[in-house]
């Protein structure tokens, strides 16, 4: 399951006895399917939370990054926003794994691509049937749309990758193990699926 | 005396005119590909069956088995660059598993796991490519379309109305199809036309069939590319 | 758009058809034809083409999309290439370009609204040695600078006719700076037919195979054997073929013997057809040299009024031999000689799968010899003078040099086989050179430290291009011009190639802006192991060469190309990235675009 060619500081997290590894996970443009597959370890939760410390994410709403030692990272990189929290995921997290195809290979979100965001924006906010008060949304909540749709490794450094859609939760299971065990974790070929 | 070549370690017999690729599929033995099939002239443009014939590469679909001949097809050498082969062809269409109604059945996903694939090295190109929607029975989904030219033999040599052939240049390389209009519902192919069916990635795929078999229950779904090959001589 | 009157596209099509016998393996001189009358192949004449050649509009089609001279739909009445080729690239073709775009309100490659005029960048026109150079509706443009592209954009704007147009802008020189054994000794029209009048083929063979001679074009197969191959090859017909394809960057000393020799080279064909046993020759002129046909045509017409080619060539009815000249139409993978016989039979230029080798089944599935126009024309003076004569100014005789670049003196030179690298650099006054280009894009990079390396068959195969680099040259710009090269002239048939060119090409795109990683150099090094290795043919083959030299050659250059940060930068431009949502949103107008 490593990057496929074995990258300098690839390694397994080394940590004190006691310490607990910092896990952080975002879903950048993405469904959550991961994170939903990932909750699906079911049992293995409990062994797990003596071990790993589940520090920012959607599941605590937590913003604040600092000191990771795993960031998880669905989805793809669709708008601005997205580019801000993986930069924030890259340097604050000492390795990073890409999971679900959309941060692999760009997935659903990236379908987008093959019209151009003008073409879609157009379609969608102005010139559709039925479109009342046709206008592009802008406002300072909205994140700013990116020119193309990509997945991630293509602008960070990504240390693992977890295909599939979702990856199965028998990955996570694995990724976990192993990362308490010490151990790069190994994917047996039931766990490497693209769909 | 049959007269053998040596593949990797396996003495392998041949008959005369045979392909290195012909002669190791008689031998039950796998060599990774995309553009052949037994049933039709090889075409060598996918390069996945390349294979170091005594010392030099050589694709084993259109290299004549010669007596003596030292093949190496199975080295950590040739597979690696399979794989990267295979990353480079992903990257270069769009090829979207978790939503392609050929997933579980296709060569070119199947060749991924069974050559461990589980990203992409390079960059996707995300290229602009048309679906053509013309056919009442069939998609002509050129996202998904790898070049093989299996449509175009098959439609040539077996149903006999050409139907298909290969127009553009490098990057804009690009399936055609022989009708006035370029569109595949003003061309001759019918649904039950062996071109209809010969794709190996889905890019042409009938209608009204999408997601019909269960995960679980399609082609690759309980077994390996290579197994599938040597069991069935698949076609 | 402009529309076509389907009335005037059918009276085309049948006469281009008919001047071309209605073969279906004329069908990319038919188009051509069209292409010049309308300035595209119509889709509307693409049925009616396939009517009156009884083909398919596949076939049509798949050469319209194929060959960079003809085009989908209308270029400007004036039609434009700029030369972008490296050595063109040293001297500014950029900056001419876009000052041509801008003074004639064009965008690169669209023609204009009014229809008037295109301009599109191309690779190299063959014109190194006086560039920057391009072609206007196929005629040479050289020594392009400021006051030539403003004078170009007057007479465009004016609409003054290309004949009234100052003869100096299309003036070409052939310069020759050295002449050795071939250059230095004219031969005479028909020394070489009467000489081998008296001899058997056999004879023949021999001489030219004591000769030593091999092939010019740069793969250096033993010119003998090849003729022999072909001979020996049962077929009751076999064809001779002139490869004046000459496509590699860099490459001029074709054209030179094209428009100054060119007797020499048909008359090595003719021996060449003796030999073998042919009667009918093509000559495969590449698309950038339309403009050298009339003088080819003119020759080919002398020598069948002096009994030099046709029905009895030196009176004997026994020998017949005539050539016709087949233009090709914008595509380098037609140099490889597969691709060229393919194209020569009026389809897509793609490599055929060997074996059969050409000599066994070439043009039509007959034997057939391909031969360079160098390797041709040496053969000639071979058969003239005989063996021993080429070899007094050295084993293996003598190869013509095309040098452009950083240098006093471009233009051709003729030296010993198994010269130096720094004899050439220095005869041309390259001086202060850091590196040179042999052998094109598909050649290698020397250092200067390498100059003293030789130009042999086992060392340093060229087909005789030298780009000399000068001190203040960024060699990285070298590397991403060939690797853009290959990828827009990959013929798209294998996958390593077609995919693996463009993959180069986007790495050293960001490379360029700066963009790149750790996870591009991983990329690039894959490619340059897997392109070549698995490659249909010498394009893949070749088409990392640019970039595994730049990486093996020039450490500290490469280096400077990636971001050493893999922790925290983001590769990527946001400014950028983000560009089209605020024109969208008008947070940007969409002038500035």
């Amino acid at each position: 399951m490593r990057s496929t060619t074995p990258q300098g500081n690839c390694d397994v997290i080394q940590r004190e006895p006691g310490q607990k590894i910092r896990i952080a996970s975002c879903s950048l443009a993405g469904c959550f399917g991961c994170h939903m597959s990932m909750l699906d370890i079911d049992e293995l939760v409990v062994e797990v939370v003596h071990h790993l410390e589940y520090c920012r994410g959607p599941l605590n709403d937590v913003r604040e990054l600092r000191d990771v030692d795993v960031g998880v990272v669905e989805g793809a990189l669709c708008n601005e926003d997205n580019v801000k929290v993986l930069e924030q995921f890259r340097a604050n997290c000492d390795l990073l794994v890409a999971v679900g195809a959309c941060a692999i290979n760009g997935g659903l979100p990236a379908m987008r691509n093959h019209f151009g965001l003008t073409a879609c924006l157009k379609e969608a906010y102005l010139d559709a049937e039925g479109v009342v008060n046709p206008e592009i949304p802008r406002d300072a909540e909205l994140p700013r749309l990116l020119n193309r749709v990509r997945p991630i490794q293509e602008v960070v450094k990504v240390d693992y990758f977890l295909p599939g859609c979702p990856p199965p939760a028998a990955a996570f299971t694995e990724l976990f193990t192993a990362l308490i065990e010490g151990r790069e974790p190994a994917f047996d070929e039931d766990m490497v699926r693209f769909d | 005396m049959t007269d053998t070549i040596t593949i990797d370690d396996h003495q392998v017999p041949f008959e005369a005119g045979q392909t290195i690729m012909e002669a190791a599929r008689a031998a039950g033995l796998y060599i990774e590909h995309l553009c052949y099939n037994p049933a039709y002239q090889p075409h060598g443009s996918c390069k996945l069956c390349s294979v170091k014939v005594d010392g030099v590469i050589q694709t084993a679909c259109t290299m004549p088995a010669i007596a003596g001949q030292k093949v190496e097809s199975d080295s950590p050498e040739m597979k690696s660059r399979r794989k990267t082969l295979v990353e480079m062809i992903f990257a270069e269409g769009n090829h979207y598993c978790a939503f392609c109604i050929k997933s579980g059945s296709c060569d070119l996903q199947a060749l991924a796991y069974h050559l461990d694939m589980h990203e992409n090295s390079f960059n996707h190109r995300y290229p602009v490519r048309v679906i053509d929607a013309s056919h009442p029975d069939l998609i002509l989904d050129h996202d998904r379309c790898i070049f093989c030219g299996l449509c175009i033999r098959a439609s040539r040599d077996q149903d006999h109305k050409n139907v298909f052939t290969m127009a553009g240049r490098g990057k804009a390389t690009r399936l055609a199809v022989n009708s006035e209009t370029g569109k595949l519902g003003d061309s001759t192919i019918a649904a039950d036309d062996a071109a209809a069916h010969v794709c190996p990635v889905g890019a042409i795929m009938p209608r009204r069939g999408a997601y019909s078999t269960p995960i679980g229950e399609r082609y690759f779904d309980a077994r390996g590319i290579d197994e599938i090959d040597n069991a069935s001589g698949k076609l | 758009m402009e529309v076509f009157e389907r009335a005037d596209l059918a009276a085309a099509v049948v006469t281009a058809g008919g001047q071309h016998g209605n073969d279906p393996h004329n069908a990319l001189q038919v188009c051509l034809q069209l292409q010049q009358q309308f300035s595209c192949v119509p889709a509307d004449a693409v049925p009616m083409l396939a009517h009156q050649l009884h083909t398919t509009t596949g076939h049509i089609t798949s050469l319209v999309s194929f060959y960079s001279f003809l085009s989908e739909t209308p270029r400007g009445l004036y039609d434009l290439y700029i030369s972008d080729s490296i050595s063109d690239h040293m001297q500014g073709s950029r900056q001419l370009l876009h000052r041509l775009c801008l003074a004639l309100g064009v965008r690169p490659g669209e023609p204009r609204l009014d229809g008037r005029v295109t301009v599109s960048p191309t690779y190299c026109t063959g014109l190194c040695d006086q560039g920057p150079a391009g072609l206007v509706n196929g005629h040479p443009l050289t020594r392009l600078d400021d006051s030539r592209i403003d004078t170009i954009s007057r007479l465009i704007e004016n609409a003054v006719p290309l004949d009234q147009w100052p003869r100096e802008l299309f003036t070409v020189e052939h310069r020759i700076y050295r002449r050795d054994l071939l250059l230095g000794t004219p031969l005479e029209r028909g020394d070489a037919l009467r000489s081998i009048a008296d001899q058997t083929p056999e004879e023949v063979l021999r001489e030219l195979a004591a000769s030593g001679l091999n092939g010019r074009g740069g793969a250096r197969f033993p010119t003998a054997l090849k003729w022999r191959m072909c001979r020996e090859a049962s077929s009751e017909t076999r064809y001779v073929v002139c490869n004046a394809d000459e496509g590699e960057p860099g490459t001029f000393k074709d054209r030179v013997l094209l428009a100054d020799y060119a007797d020499d080279v048909i008359e090595g064909m003719t021996v060449c057809a003796r030999v073998i046993g042919a009667r009918e020759g093509f000559i495969y002129l590449r698309g950038e040299y339309a403009w050298l046909r009339p003088h080819l045509e003119w020759v080919l017409q002398r020598r069948r009024g002096n009994d030099l080619l046709g029905d009895a060539i030196l009176g004997d009815s026994n020998w017949q031999f005539d050539i016709s000249i087949h233009m090709g139409a914008g595509a380098y993978i037609c140099g490889e000689e597969s691709a060229l016989i393919e194209s020569l039979e009026g389809k897509r230029g793609t490599p055929r799968n060997r074996p059969p080798y050409p000599v066994t089944a070439g043009y039509l599935q007959q034997p057939t010899v391909v031969n360079n126009v160098e390797t041709l024309f040496s053969a000639a003076h071979i058969a003239a003078r005989g063996s021993a004569w080429f070899g007094t100014s050295g084993a293996g005789g003598t190869k013509l040099h095309s040098v452009s670049g950083h240098c006093e003196r471009p233009g051709i030179y003729e030296f010993p086989v198994g010269c130096s690298v720094g004899e050439v650099v220095t005869a041309a006054g390259g001086d202060g050179a850091i590196a040179v280009q042999v052998a094109g894009a598909a050649g290698e990079l020397l250092l200067a430290e390498e100059f003293q390396r030789c130009i042999d068959l086992n060392t340093l195969k060229t087909s005789g291009s030298f780009i000399i680099f000068g001190p203040d040259h960024d060699l990285f710009t070298t590397t991403a011009n060939f690797t853009r090269f290959f990828a827009h002239e990959t013929c798209g048939f294998c996958a390593p190639c077609r995919t693996g060119t463009q993959l180069a090409r986007s790495v050293v795109d960001r490379m360029a802006a700066g963009r790149a990683f750790g996870r591009d150099r991983e990329a690039i090094d894959r490619l340059i192991d897997v392109t070549p290795a698995l490659s249909h043919c010498g394009l893949g083959g070749t088409a990392m060469n640019p970039l595994r030299d730049l990486r093996d050659k020039c450490p500290q250059r490469y280096q400077a190309l990636f971001s050493e940060d893999d922790t925290s930068v983001l590769h990527f431009d946001l400014e950028q990235e983000l560009s089209e949502i605020k024109t969208l949103t008008g947070e940007i107008p969409e002038a500035e675009q």
